[in-house]
């Protein structure tokens, strides 16, 4: 069986010697014994290869597509080596949440930068140290804005389905109304529906831009909108299109939610991603989670510290502004080495070659029969009609080693990356006159 | 040490993108970002360095003993590290068709079935991203279970005054009120306080079992039998599992539903704060409720389903899959034994240190203690002024990482020390000679064990200033 124990059991005898027990048994002498039971009805353990060659065996009956069109919430994005590098440093990777700011200031220095990056993304004040993921986020934005007279929150339909769906759990277990504004025909915020639901009870709105169809939403009218009725504006963004596109703070958002996995984090189907959460200033005391801020030691030495606590579930318990503990900080991290590592200019390169190549993409597939379904401006996804039942042609190219664009009750979500390049691009339209 | 900002050099760059191999059609100028970011212009070595220095002031397990109490800093295997690399899993899209997914819902089926027997619960959710979203999780099947039947007065759960503070934070996100019961003179569960707690408006209790003492409470049968009765259901917060795998099951202590922490007691790595993994399991009648989707097996393989009566998701995908894989791995690797055995061994390690350390420290609840027990500093403090802070900042210039300090809240001057399984007797008996020299210092220059540490690259930090004026991010200035 595998262990990690630094005992042998002349050690482990002279331990329980020295504790004055006779066996481990005794130990548990607390258990009722009705309680207790003898062993676990699992295998028996094995070594270091036997435990790898099993995880290997499952992971290889995971297709790994040589090509993916494939968005929706995950992008494939290339991943800078020393981002990995970064990330593996057994310090960072093995140190806990720092408590402890003086033996703790590299993790500390690291979320400031992260902080401070991510402001300057979106164009927003303040930042937390992360949450869960975008959805996650999404929520916990949303709740943010409740207060005594304002508990209602209205949702853009055309956001992703997966963030709908915890916003909606995270409501209904508080008790908020929580109204989702169905799509228009194109694709977008039915801004008429999101105007007419907007009273005096709704605290906030949401809208994701690009949406989950891949379209650039006027988040700037629909912030007036919101402003107008007394409610906040969250908005929730793709971190890569920032690269290019009008940011959440010159939209004039009062909070900026994103999934960070687009920041240097693999596909890992699904999960650990990043939950980017900013806010205006005057919000950073209803921010949920971790914040690092600067102070000085007596020495006047430039420190880093976890602030604001007062806000967080240790100090406040049943009256915190959230119940989160653990967070998402070495994903912080990759996001942060990710744009140190590309600079203004590698982003709005990744940006322009995921906008271009996504366009190039839907010009090809149009020859093919697959129409847009809508004339909005899109980013690096977009929807199309599909001239065939989508299940055959996702098939169909998965034996290609090409992940198609995700099947949709309206037709098929298509995204580009900076991976997907010309000739990629070419190769699957090849793969589509064969279907 | 210079910020990543204060790095960079204008022209400095990682070449890592190609250049346009298409077109770039016209993209509005209203629908452009019309202000580029302050991102640093550095070349790659300058990167590498930076985040060198960052890691060498950075204290993580692998740097030394880390006996944070509650947080199970136990060592991190290598091989979680090599199975969580392999591209067949981290190079897969959430969103592929199930044919080509097969071995990652192999991971979560094969984690759960595990979790399952070694908690003792019946249905297992991966998607939690971390404990106290498995709290959250957990609370709201609690929450459905008594609206499904039509019970709706049930809006209070009753917390323990040791309680972990996420559990009625995690309450009161769910919207239940909540109601704090005090320890008994043991530092358990006050029977008597239980019972007069316990009512029609009762929905649960949130309990960790061992204690934030790091006590087992020998009364946990009756303890769960008043909530049962009562006609509420009984949490289990899996915070402190690691002292009890393969020798008790919360299940068949009586609760109901529970989270574990991959992170901690499943050898996760904790990465400066996450992510973690929470899973949560439940009884047969909860799980309905769970949310979705689920992994089983069927005709054709393992296939994905919704619980009948969801209580919808929780965050998006298939909760933080990577871990899971980790987590997978050890549980693999030790089996049935190895899990039983970590749990005993780290067990003995914190009896082991509260025996050698109870003769000169006060530690008021123990012998035996579970995984962890409590050093209360107060008599020390009214004997020299040096308090658990002073006391846990010493300790920093000896190279460990503080126990957890002022928590449970119920011993004031608390130092929670957790030391698991993977520590040898001889970092043991270091870090009592350790303790064994701060108290002297304590007794001789008490005073100035204020002013520790006294070795770190910085002195204690005025987090008074830090949030009176909150600076939380960089300040650019005119600069560019």
């Amino acid at each position: 069986m595998g262990s990690y124990i630094p005992a042998d059991t002349r050690e482990t005898d002279a331990m329980l010697d020295a504790v004055g027990v006779a066996s481990f048994d005794e130990l548990y002498r607390q258990v009722p014994p009705e309680a207790r039971i003898d062993h676990l009805d699992i295998a028996p353990g094995v070594s270091e290869i036997e435990a790898l060659a099993h995880m290997e065996q499952l992971a290889e009956r995971n297709t790994r597509f040589a090509s993916v069109f494939r968005g929706a919430g995950a992008y494939r994005h290339y991943i800078p080596a020393i981002v990995r590098t970064v990330t593996a440093k057994e310090e960072f990777l093995t140190a806990y949440t720092p408590y402890q700011a003086e033996i703790s200031q590299g993790v500390l220095q690291s979320i400031f930068e992260y902080q401070t990056q991510v402001c300057e993304l979106t164009g927003m004040d303040v930042s937390n140290a992360s949450v869960y993921d975008g959805a996650t986020a999404a929520a916990e934005g949303l709740l943010m804005c409740l207060d005594r007279r304002r508990d209602a929150v209205v949702v853009s339909g055309t956001a992703h389905p997966q963030t709908i769906e915890t916003i909606r759990t995270y409501c209904a277990s508080r008790k908020v109304s929580c109204t989702v504004v169905a799509a228009t025909a194109d694709l977008s915020t039915d801004a008429a529906g999101i105007a007419a639901a907007l009273d005096a009870t709704v605290a906030a709105v949401y809208v994701q831009s690009p949406n989950y169809y891949g379209i650039i939403e006027d988040v700037g009218a629909l912030a007036e909108a919101a402003h107008g009725a007394g409610a906040k504006l969250v908005q929730g963004f793709n971190p890569i299109s920032l690269g290019l596109i009008r940011t959440p703070g010159e939209h004039g958002a009062d909070i900026a939610v994103g999934e960070g996995q687009c920041l240097g984090l693999p596909l890992g189907f699904g999960g650990p991603y990043l939950g980017i959460m900013c806010a205006d200033k005057g919000m950073v005391r209803k921010l949920p989670g971790r914040i690092v801020g600067e102070t000085a030691d007596a020495d006047g030495r430039r420190a880093f510290v976890l602030t604001l606590q007062a806000r967080e579930q240790h100090i406040r318990r049943e009256k915190a502004s959230s119940n989160i503990c653990s967070n998402e900080a070495l994903c912080a991290m990759a996001a942060s080495a990710y744009l140190a590592a590309l600079g203004d200019a590698g982003l709005a390169r990744v940006a322009e070659l995921s906008y271009a190549h996504a366009h190039y993409l839907a010009d090809r597939l149009g020859e093919m029969g697959f129409a847009l379904l809508s004339d909005k401006p899109f980013f690096n996804e977009f929807a199309t009609s599909c001239p065939k039942d989508a299940a055959i042609i996702e098939e169909a190219l998965a034996e290609r080693g090409i992940l198609s664009g995700l099947p949709l009750p309206e037709g098929m979500l298509w995204c580009a990356t900076e991976l997907n390049t010309k000739i990629e691009i070419d190769a699957l339209i090849d793969a589509l006159r064969e279907v | 040490m210079k910020l990543l900002f204060e790095r960079s050099t204008a022209g400095h760059r990682h070449t890592i993108m190609p250049e346009l191999d298409v077109a770039v059609p016209e993209l509005p100028s209203s629908l452009r970002r019309a202000t580029r970011p302050h991102l640093p212009e550095i070349s790659e070595i300058e990167l590498g360095r930076h985040y060198t220095e960052l890691a060498k002031q950075t204290h993580g397990v692998n740097d030394g003993f880390y006996p944070l109490g509650s947080c199970t800093m136990k060592y991190n295997p290598r091989v979680n590290e090599a199975a969580a690399a392999l591209p067949g899993f981290t190079d897969i899209h959430p969103l592929q068709p199930v044919s080509t997914i097969q071995g990652a819902l192999g991971v979560l089926a094969e984690a759960a079935d595990l979790l399952a027997e070694i908690c003792g619960m019946d249905a297992v959710t991966l998607q939690p991203a971390a404990g106290a979203h498995g709290e959250y999780t957990g609370l709201l099947l609690i929450r459905a279970y008594h609206l499904d039947r039509g019970d709706t007065g049930r809006t209070e759960i009753i917390v323990p005054d040791s309680a972990h503070g996420t559990n009625p934070a995690s309450a009161a996100m769910t919207g239940f009120t909540v109601v704090s019961v005090p320890s008994n003179a043991e530092g358990g569960v006050d029977l008597g306080a239980l019972r007069a707690a316990v009512g029609e408006n009762t929905a649960g209790l949130m309990l960790t079992n061992p204690n934030t003492l790091g006590l087992f409470d020998p009364n946990i049968l009756e303890i769960t039998r008043i909530v049962h009765e009562a006609g509420g259901l009984c949490y289990y917060d899996g915070a402190n599992l690691n002292a009890v795998m393969g020798h008790v099951r919360p299940g068949d202590m009586g609760f109901d539903c529970m989270h574990v922490n991959l992170h901690k007691t499943f050898s996760t790595p904790h990465g400066g704060g996450g992510p973690g993994s929470g899973p949560v399991g439940c009884k047969d009648f909860l799980a309905a409720y769970m949310p979705g989707p689920l992994v089983r097996r069927g005709a054709g393989g393992y296939e994905f389903f919704a619980p009948e009566k969801s209580v919808g998701r929780v965050r998006s995908f298939h909760g933080n899959f990577l871990v899971v894989v980790r987590a997978l791995a050890y549980m693999v690797m030790l089996g049935s034994e190895g899990l039983a055995e970590a749990s005993a061994h780290a067990v003995l390690n914190a009896n082991y240190l509260l025996k050698r350390l109870c003769g000169q420290w006060s530690i008021p609840f123990g012998e035996p203690c579970m995984h962890e027990f409590v050093i209360d500093v107060a008599p020390l403090k009214a004997k020299t002024s040096v308090s658990a802070m002073d006391v846990a900042k010493r300790m920093l210039d000896f190279g460990i990482h503080p126990p957890t300090m002022y928590f449970p809240l119920i011993v004031h001057e608390a130092l929670m020390v957790e030391p698991t399984e993977t520590e040898s007797r001889e970092e043991l008996d270091t870090f009592v000679d350790i303790m064994d020299a701060i108290y002297r210092e304590a007794l001789e220059t008490g005073e100035e064990l204020h002013g520790a540490p006294f070795g770190c690259a910085i002195g204690r930090p005025d987090e008074v200033a830090a949030a009176r004026n909150p600076r939380v991010r960089y300040d650019f200035g005119g600069e560019r």
